[in-house]
């Protein structure tokens, strides 16, 4: 077992580094002058010269990425060219936000949508089956963001039972430590203040709705689908013959096999979770990594693009490293092949 | 894995019952946990409470003088003050840190007397060397705090060429000697690069001090965490007289749609931005005040006066006549803006209001253009800028419009577009023929106008001045208003270049955005800037 899970971060090595490479590449010519950006519409032509030189960006591409590669061998992603602040510092103010959130929609989707696939593929052809499935349609389809602003309207504003953004009360005195919410404001409990944490956990309701809606559609419909091909198949017939109830066949048997599809499935989404979690952030003003990439994007923040993109990128390869681990738990013939 | 979905099963069910729990007790939005608020001196009523701001954006930096983004200004404003400062509301500058002020006979040295007894939050105390501290690690590359640049609106203001030293001729007067006579150089002083920082904290902190300012502001700062919020408390020393909120705290709430419905719900109070769609809604909304007003800015279509057929003034006189910008400002500012007809907004002292705008007159500008040798019309290309700006919130819509209205009086337009770094690139050499594009103010002087856009020494390219107009009337009357340090002298000149600007006209003026913030009913003296700052040191809370 360790040997494969070695063998597979070594085979990580190569992926990173395409991640990397094409990172460098697809930013170095994208259209567009940095120096532009950072000096205004109208800086003279000397000052663009000079900070160019400064930024290296002057220096033939090869030689830029040369340097490029050695920092990322330091985990060094540079400087902001907006705010001057090292880029990794940027990362950790504001990635805990995104993995908290994407945590809490992916429990949300991964919970109920097996829940939803399971007890669809069992009453297969039902009403049941087809309103959930008409549900998973519905999920897949709908915009996040109009999803987002009619959930807030109607839960915040008109029902008033959820925040309609941010991440806990701003009234509240609260200086976060991890910048993982319920970690931190956990320890309140004991103080006798469990506003704190009701609050974090109060606002994390809606957003991981919002967020989770998509990923619990798919992980739906894979159940399902994946839970019926089980179904039909001999050994689950055989434990049925031999007078096991049918709640035992179902969630002892058949699930545990049906689920191998869904565990790659729910890795995947929870991967695209973590970068595409820009539209939920913004709607409800959910300080994460998100907005701030795109934001860098739009300045050409060079540096911090790049960190952003690659530390993403290597989070969503960590976990298909762990899905495959998690695969090779519940089904050893894939560590042999 | 069937461990983990009971692990799963059971986070859940405790996320949903204490959700529910939650909901169910619904005090969280209703009443703000009070115990953690300062208790408010009872002296006065105004006294108390917390203001929460919500706008779009964070800060990038905190340090007046490295920044240049308005975000970043916001986040700087409540903690520092300037030597002069805007009166409010206005753009007219009144004494700050900075009692008095006396320039030299020969206008090359301005003395300031500061105002004693003022401390840092820091408990330092303000004098001649905080001010000296503050503009010489702008630029003199010898200074140690030089370093934590970059100082780019120093770079923007041409400050360089304006200064020669800053002394401190005792603890409480400084003089600012001066390459050249400036009359707006008193103005820049009351922008934000010019703030008053602490040099202890400056000499703690180093570059950091973009992350824990220190000035003798309002406010004191306290915290802030990235994309979320920045939290103040009442600076009691304010040399200003009463602060009355407890706390301030900016809150970021990217989506326009999301503050309002945060201000509507009263987890805000003030926002920033609206959408203009929702401003309706918001005016009739019971508890929710709106107030407006006309930005400092103008979006203008340059016609480039190097290039036939715009080097005729008939045409460009007809240009004004054909582009109906009443039809743009309903169609696309809706009611976040109004017509302009000067190169200058309305709440910039000097503007000319005697001048009246070209009519929409189809027939005027079809026999101008007659007169002009183009009966038939012409062939000629509009550049649309591809991205929103304060001033013009969507390029390629106003020119479709301006394309269909000037189709009517014979001129065929093609609307042409590139990325808006290469945008700017064509236009500073001239590449156009028409261009649109904009200005924003930032010392609320009309120098910073009229010169960057339209003098003949803005016209060497790369241009500030897009239409290439080189008029010596034009240019000799804001020289001279330049060097002149009588201010109704001054607006004469002004008002008589704003004369010339109508006649020869060299731009089609389009519009002037208006500014506005929804709030609470109960926020009390709160006044916007048109120079953009949002400035809560006399703001209160009705209870």
């Amino acid at each position: 077992m360790i040997r494969y899970i070695l063998k597979r971060l070594v085979m990580l090595l190569p992926t990173l580094f395409g991640v990397v490479t094409l990172v460098f590449f697809m930013i170095a010519l994208s259209p567009g002058d940095p120096a532009r950006v950072m000096l205004g519409e109208r800086a003279s032509p000397e000052k663009l010269e000079k900070l160019r030189a400064d930024l290296g960006l002057d220096k033939p591409l090869i030689q830029q990425y040369g340097l490029y590669l050695k920092r990322i061998v330091h985990l060094d992603f540079g400087e902001s060219i907006k705010s001057g602040q090292d880029v990794m510092v940027e990362i950790k103010a504001r990635y805990p936000a995104t993995i908290e959130l994407a945590l809490c929609a992916m429990i949300f989707a991964t919970v109920l949508g097996v829940w939803i696939g399971v007890i669809s593929a069992t009453k297969k052809n039902t009403w049941i089956d087809y309103t959930s499935m008409v549900g998973a349609l519905f999920g897949v389809s709908m915009p996040v963001f109009w999803l987002a602003l009619v959930m807030i309207m109607i839960f915040s504003v008109q029902l008033n039972m959820f925040p309609t953004g941010g991440r806990i009360n701003m009234r509240l005195y609260f200086t976060p430590e991890t910048n993982f919410y319920l970690i931190d404001t956990f320890k309140y409990l004991f103080q006798g203040k469990p506003e704190y944490f009701r609050s974090a956990l109060h606002h994390l309701v809606l957003p991981s709705i919002a967020l989770g809606t998509i990923p619990l559609a798919i992980i739906a419909r894979t159940t399902r689908s994946s839970m019926l091909e089980v179904l039909k198949q001999d050994y689950v017939k055989t434990v049925r013959s031999a007078g096991i109830k049918e709640r035992r066949v179902v969630f002892r048997y058949a699930l545990r096999n049906a689920l191998l599809p869904v565990i790659t499935v729910i890795g995947l989404q929870f991967g695209m979770l973590l970068a595409g979690a820009l539209l939920t952030e913004t709607i409800f003003a959910w300080p994460g990594i998100g907005k701030w990439i795109y934001h860098a994007i739009a300045a050409r923040d060079y540096p911090a693009v790049q960190g952003g993109i690659i530390i993403i990128s290597t989070s969503f390869v960590l976990i298909n490293l762990a899905v495959d681990v998690l695969y090779s738990v519940i089904n050893p013939k894939i560590r042999l092949q | 894995m069937k461990k983990l979905f009971k692990i799963s099963i059971v986070l859940l069910l405790v996320l949903s019952v204490a959700g529910l729990m939650i909901s169910c007790s619904k005090k969280e939005a209703a009443a703000p946990a009070k115990e953690t608020v300062a208790a408010a001196p009872v002296e006065d009523s105004k006294f108390g409470g917390v203001l929460v701001f919500g706008r779009s954006g964070d800060s990038v930096g905190l340090d007046p003088g490295r920044e240049t983004d308005g975000e970043s200004f916001y986040g700087s404003t409540p903690v520092y003050d300037t030597l002069v400062e805007f009166v409010p509301g206005e753009t007219a500058v009144r004494p700050a840190l900075a009692e008095s002020w006396s320039f030299a006979a020969d206008g090359l040295s301005v003395t300031f007397k500061l105002r004693k007894g003022v401390k840092f939050h820091d408990g330092t105390d303000f004098n001649a060397a905080a001010v000296v501290y503050s503009f010489e690690r702008q630029f003199k590359e010898d200074h140690p705090a030089y370093k934590n640049g970059p100082w780019k609106y120093w770079g923007y203001m041409g400050m360089s060429d304006i200064i020669d030293e800053v002394v401190a001729d005792d603890d409480f007067t400084v003089t600012f000697k001066l390459k050249v006579k400036e009359a707006p150089f008193i103005a820049n002083l009351a922008m934000d690069f010019a703030a008053i920082v602490s040099p202890t904290a400056g000499e703690k902190y180093g570059e950091d001090l973009a992350s824990n300012p220190v000035g003798t502001g309002p406010f004191k700062f306290v915290s802030w965490i990235k994309d979320d919020s920045i939290v103040y408390e009442r600076n009691d020393d304010f040399w200003g007289g009463d602060v009355y909120l407890d706390r301030l705290i900016l809150k970021v709430i990217p989506d326009a749609t999301a503050r309002w419905l945060s201000l509507k719900k009263g987890e805000v109070d003030v926002i920033d931005f609206p959408s203009p769609e929702d401003l309706e809604e918001m005016k009739s909304t019971e508890g929710i005040k709106v107030i407006q007003q006309a930005g400092l800015n103008v979006g203008y279509l340059a016609l480039n006066t190097e290039k036939a057929p715009y080097d005729n003034k008939k045409v460009r006189q007809a240009m004004n006549y054909a582009i109906d910008r009443s039809e743009i400002v309903a169609g696309v500012y809706g009611a976040a803006g109004q017509p302009a007809k000067n190169p200058l907004p309305p709440t910039m002292w000097s503007y000319n209001d005697d001048i009246k705008a070209y009519p929409y007159d189809p027939e005027m500008a079809k026999k101008l253009l007659a007169e002009a040798g183009y009966a038939d019309g012409f062939k000629t290309e509009i550049w649309a800028m591809p991205v929103a700006r304060p001033y013009n919130p969507n390029g390629k819509k106003v020119a479709e419009i301006m394309q269909a209205q000037l189709a009517k009086v014979g001129i065929e337009v093609e609307v042409i577009s590139y990325e808006w770094g290469t945008y700017l690139d064509k236009l500073d050499y001239g590449e156009h023929q028409a261009a649109m594009l904009g200005w924003t103010g930032d010392n609320g002087d009309p120098d910073n106008f009229l010169w960057v856009l339209l003098s003949s020494q803005a016209a060497e390219k790369p241009a500030g001045n897009i239409a290439f107009w080189k008029n010596d009337e034009f240019t000799d009357l804001i020289g001279e208003a330049k060097q002149e340090m009588d201010v109704a002298k001054r607006t004469a000149l002004y008002e008589k270049a704003q004369v010339v600007f109508h006649e020869e006209a060299p731009w089609v003026p389009i519009a002037h955005s208006v500014v506005s913030a929804p709030m609470k009913d109960s926020v009390q003296d709160f006044v916007l800037y048109p120079t953009g700052r949002r400035v809560f040191t006399k703001v209160w809370i009705k209870k």
